[in-house]
């Protein structure tokens, strides 16, 4: 089990009180009270501009907040994966360098060590991508772009993971490994926070769902929270809610297709 | 013996070993702070710094100050204001660089007609002289490339973080607006020390074009920063030879050397990259 700094069991790590976040004039996060506590997976799901992005960069502290108040512990490190869209993929790194230049505070040398090397072998192997450490980043798969972020904020040895549309623009096998590897990250100790727009083939596998659009509405299980009256409140539209292998199977009536996993 | 004698010729007059000395270094110094400029997609701020430095120049041969004193403050202090100007994100960063610099450039060509310098002086600020180059400006260019040396070793990790992925790099305690800020300074004093060597309108190019063919030949950011600096010193170094030989302009003479490299690197890299990505397909 991963040794935490806050190692009192359920305490809050992370209070959101009455928080709101503009650009410009327009509010895009309104009034959200969401506690994280320790060792919780959480997941985050809303429409796209509903401020979930937002909401995650006031809690890392790279969006002001214009009201209310975000307390976090200040001996909590923090690991965070953005979007892979926002990535430069062309920039000149490789996968050893994306993941060593985090260690800011105790390196000015721009050497890497030894020690490094065999830190950043470590959180590879770790998440199965050991290999890679000398390649360039846009020789990997999606699924490897995303663990090297993932290895990059493992890195630093965080308390919480927060990540930002893990599995957006991965295939269906690349988004089971996500959520494979993060569910076992979250056995060792580890506390993660997550967005997603995938609630059948993430959402519905998480201990905890938010829906958010603009605010909270609804905070609970998959069970409690992906019903067809929450779920046209978060996203405009009628969803019907049918019940597959014990777990909600959200069905959306704007698409011809059903979605989720194997239809 | 005649091809020797003529090629080591130019190296008997002093204006010339001083130039070289002055453009070798600012060679490689455009290269080593270009490789931040082209990732950062700055490039128009090395044009726009230029022209600001023109004005502090200007202004600080009217006032009778030191030309390093008074156009390193005009420079420092522009790139400070474009700093401050873009983060305020109301208008985008080429916005601020535009409206700052020309004012700067267009304020420093009124003081120079108001107060009646020879348009000599222009003419060798705008597009370099190598006979005005002093001892001075060797003690000086060496000084900023030391000091540019200095920024980028001891900076490097907070540097590559903070321009390879800010939002995260200020999450992870780098203060972002800081070393943004070393930068711009760092740059506009490059831009100051050898601006008489360069020119204003072609000092943008060093900044840009040996980083930007160093950035064909490797996916690795510590090689970039070694591979830049070395093109843009060979560059300068061999465009100055060139142009006592060829009898044109010492920064013309260079910039197009860096514009044959850059073509001769994309050249070989484009067949490269491609072959590369074709075996990448299956990603």
């Amino acid at each position: 089990m991963r040794q935490s700094i806050l190692s009192k069991t359920d305490s809050p790590l992370i209070v959101c009180e009455h928080v709101s976040c503009t650009y410009g004039n327009a509010p895009v996060v309104e009034d959200v009270y969401l506690t994280i506590n320790r060792g919780e997976f959480v997941g985050i799901v809303g429409p796209s501009g509903s401020g979930k992005t937002t909401l995650l960069k006031a809690i890392i502290g790279s969006q002001p907040v214009a009201h209310g108040s975000i307390t976090i512990d200040p001996r909590l490190t923090i690991g965070y994966v953005p979007q892979v869209e926002t990535v430069d993929w062309y920039f000149p790194v490789t996968v050893e360098e994306v993941i060593v230049m985090t260690r800011t505070k105790t390196k000015w040398w721009p050497r890497i060590t030894s020690k490094e090397r065999a830190d950043v072998r470590e959180v590879l192997e770790k998440l199965g991508i050991a290999e890679v450490a000398g390649r360039h980043i846009r020789e990997l798969s999606g699924g490897q772009q995303q663990r090297v972020f993932l290895a990059r904020a493992m890195f630093c040895q965080p308390d919480v993971l927060i990540l930002d549309e893990p599995t957006s623009g991965v295939d269906v096998r690349t988004r089971h490994e996500i959520l494979h590897l993060l569910a076992d990250l979250h056995q060792e100790g580890l506390t993660i926070v997550l967005t997603t727009h995938d609630l059948n083939g993430l959402a519905a596998h998480l201990p905890r769902v938010v829906c958010f659009k603009k605010t909270v509405i609804a905070d609970g299980s998959p069970r409690e929270v992906l019903t067809s009256e929450v779920l046209e409140v978060t996203y405009g539209a009628p969803m019907e809610v049918l019940e597959h292998g014990g777990m909600p199977l959200v069905v959306d009536h704007g698409r011809v297709a059903m979605r989720g996993e194997g239809k | 013996m005649i091809f020797a004698f003529d090629l080591f010729e130019p190296y008997e007059f002093q204006f010339f070993r001083n130039g070289l000395i002055v453009a070798t270094i600012a060679g490689a110094l455009c290269g080593l702070l270009g490789v931040f400029v082209i990732l950062r997609g700055m490039s128009y701020i090395g044009h726009g710094l230029s022209h600001a430095v023109f004005g502090g120049a200007a202004a600080s041969a009217v006032m009778k100050v030191n030309y390093f004193l008074g156009a390193g403050i005009w420079g420092v202090v522009s790139g400070l204001l474009i700093a401050r100007v873009a983060r305020r994100r109301v208008i985008g960063a080429d916005a601020a660089i535009g409206v700052v610099t020309t004012a700067s450039f267009a304020l420093g060509l009124a003081l120079m007609n108001r107060y009646g310098q020879a348009s000599k002086s222009i003419e060798a600020v705008l597009f370099g002289s190598v006979l005005g180059v002093k001892v001075a400006d060797i003690y000086a260019v060496s000084l900023v490339a030391l000091l540019g040396l200095a920024v980028v070793v001891l900076g490097y990790r907070k540097l590559l973080f903070s321009t390879f992925d800010r939002d995260v790099a200020q999450v992870s305690n780098v203060r972002v607006s800081l070393v943004e800020a070393l930068l711009l300074a760092m740059i506009s004093l490059t831009i100051l020390v050898t601006m008489r060597v360069i020119g204003t309108l072609l000092i943008s190019a060093l900044l840009v074009i040996p980083a930007a063919s160093a950035r064909m030949t490797t996916n690795s950011f510590s090689r970039l920063l070694w591979v830049s600096p070395i093109i843009g010193a060979v560059t300068c170094f061999f465009g100055m030879n060139l142009s006592y030989h060829l009898d044109t302009s010492a920064s013309a003479t260079i910039i197009l050397l860096d514009a044959i490299i850059f073509i001769v690197v994309y050249a070989i890299a484009g067949t490269r990259n491609r072959a590369k990505m074709a075996s990448l397909g299956h990603l």
